[in-house]
């Protein structure tokens, strides 16, 4: 297969990929979309095997079928078996696997060059390397701290800051020393130490700030492969690569918008946070807490309730039983809404994926700073699994990890229940002021028992 | 020769600075709803590295080129066909009315 012909194959499988983030504008378009860009990767996948060894069956061949099909065994059945509320993980794993395959290849072909690569290529693959490594060891921390296989509270350690520098240096020096001196050693340092600089600046990451850090990296593995397409000359991983760059970056200022700070503050807010966050006044205040009867009562006879999901709703899978009772809300006349905060859940989007699959029509998804001045018309909200994103101390504690991210205003509605499992503070291990509130009520259990035991109440009233 | 070379290393420069352009028009319209298939969407774009790595694995002579090429290979083959299969099982449920439906998965 001539390289005209090849790279013109490259240039429609690009086309499919820019079709496919196109089809995301709605949701009716989306499906296709997705299944258009599907096609694409796959004809890139099937003319390589023409065109990389002159028409000739490729040097490895039945090596590198037999790995497609290993990574479709394992790839597959993950993706199928997730549920919606391991998304996050699943997205996280997937592209901190994206960024070790790039880096590898880029390794591979430097190796292969060995000194006939020119300085270009040699800088970009060190950015490959670089920026790869740090995708995948940053994303498989991300993936430990969701899948709550390690702590999910920020790791601090003394010195974090001074550390995590010196290693970026290290990163950075390497790098050079790859570019002007060459060789396999060098190239070898670099990429442990970016590695280790991947693990570094994700831990002190606190849980609120988790969705932030996902969107990062996954800016960084496109980017690694649009560097990777420059060394291999391939135009197709350069225009993908791109396409996940925009995308990545895109989503990462919304987020930082939505945590209302920099990016900077937020990366590295942590290290800033440590005295405060942990100690507070002792927990032994009083709090008001309901039966399933009385929540029951109080949204009977409200006008307007408003649902804010958290992780708490994706934990105890409640999506189902949430939309059961906005439907009874609204079957006795009662304006429902969700308040959607943009970080709500562990990425961008998560809760509108998990009350999609409860089927609830998107109307009713209300994004922040729409649902905010509808707050004093509120007779009741009605909080599934949320604590960070309703906590005024975002407001009110300076030096809190969340201080500065604009916040849900449920305190000024009327009543304020909250179905939390217990006291213990959110993902990012703050105190919430508003459960002591007089105006609060607490409904103590797993969210989807409690909103099953609200249902029966309420269709008994 | 040269001449060859530098106007093939501005093609590729020109290709990458018009999808920056491209890309940041055509995500910007994506609707706040999708965030997460976007994500995992642009995730699965991402594994068509694969491309790469079996290139690579072609070239490959050492045992040590090999072994990391073939891990690359796989470790981008669960990045694009996973990426894919979840955006789709993601998308198929946005698809508005219709039976509410449980998945395999779901159920433990």
């Amino acid at each position: 297969m001539s390289r005209n012909l090849y790279d013109l194959i490259g240039l429609a499988a690009g086309i499919c990929f820019i079709l496919a983030l196109k089809g995301l504008s709605s949701p009716k378009s989306a499906r296709r979309g997705n299944l258009i860009g599907a096609l694409g990767a796959t004809v890139a996948t099937v003319i390589v095997f023409f065109y990389a060894n002159d028409g000739k069956a490729l040097h490895n061949q039945n090596l590198i079928l037999a790995a497609i099909a290993f990574g479709v065994i394992v790839g597959v059945p993950a993706a199928r078996k997730v549920q919606m509320t391991q998304m996050p993980q699943l997205v996280a794993l997937f592209n901190g696997v994206g960024g070790g395959a790039a880096a590898l290849v880029a390794i591979v072909e430097y190796l292969k060059l060995g000194s006939d690569a020119t300085t270009p290529v040699v800088v970009a693959t060190v950015f490959t390397v670089i920026v790869g490594c740090v995708s995948f060891s940053g994303s498989i921390i991300t993936f430990l701290k969701l899948q709550e296989l390690m702590t999910t509270r920020p790791v601090i350690f003394p010195f974090g800051r001074q550390i995590i520098a010196l290693t970026l240096i290290g990163v950075l020096a390497s790098g050079g020393w790859v570019i002007s001196s060459g060789g396999t050693t060098p190239l070898l340092i670099n990429g442990l130490l970016s590695l280790l600089f991947g693990i570094l600046f994700v831990l002190p990451v606190g849980g609120a700030d988790v969705p932030i850090v996902i969107s990062l990296l996954n800016a960084f593995t496109g980017l690694t492969v649009a560097a990777s397409g420059y060394v291999l000359e391939t135009t197709l991983l350069i225009v993908a690569g791109t396409l996940v760059g925009a995308s990545g970056t895109i989503l990462t200022r919304l987020m930082a918008d939505a945590m209302g700070r920099s990016l900077f503050g937020t990366l590295f807010g942590a290290f800033t946070a440590k005295a405060s966050a942990a100690t507070g006044p002792a927990d032994t205040r009083p709090v008001k807490s309901g039966s399933a009867d009385d929540v029951a009562i109080l949204l009977n006879y409200a006008q307007r309730v408003v649902i804010v999901p958290g992780f708490g709703l994706a934990v105890a899978q409640a999506q189902h039983t949430v939309r059961e009772l906005a439907d009874l809300l609204a079957a006795k006349g009662v304006e429902v809404a969700y308040g959607i905060h943009p970080v709500a859940g562990r990425m961008p989007g998560h809760m509108n994926v998990l009350l999609a699959e409860a089927n609830v029509p998107y109307e009713q998804l209300v994004e922040m700073e729409e649902i905010n001045p509808t707050f004093p018309q509120t007779d009741v909200v009605l909080v599934v699994g949320a604590n960070d994103v309703v906590n005024p101390a975002a407001k009110t504690t300076p030096g809190c990890p969340i201080y500065g991210m604009p916040i849900l205003d449920v305190a000024l509605a009327g009543n304020v229940i909250f179905l939390k499992r217990s006291m213990r503070p959110g993902f990012a291990g703050i105190e919430n002021e508003l459960l002591y509130e007089p105006k609060t009520t607490l409904l103590f259990g797993d969210a989807k028992d409690s909103l099953t035991k609200v249902v029966s109440a309420l269709k008994a009233l | 020769m040269a001449s060859e070379l530098m106007s093939n290393e501005i093609a590729l420069l020109a290709i990458f600075i018009l999808s920056v352009f491209v890309g940041f028009e055509v995500v910007s319209k994506v609707s706040t709803t999708l965030h997460t298939p976007l994500m995992s969407g642009a995730n699965a774009i991402h594994g068509v590295i694969l491309v790469g790595a079996i290139v690579v694995a072609d070239h490959a002579k050492t045992t040590l080129e090999i072994s990391l090429a073939i891990a690359a290979v796989i470790l981008a083959t669960i990045n694009m066909v996973g990426g894919f299969v979840v955006t789709d099982r993601m998308l198929q449920m946005f698809k508005g009315k219709g039976k509410p439906k449980k998945d395999k998965g779901e159920d433990k």
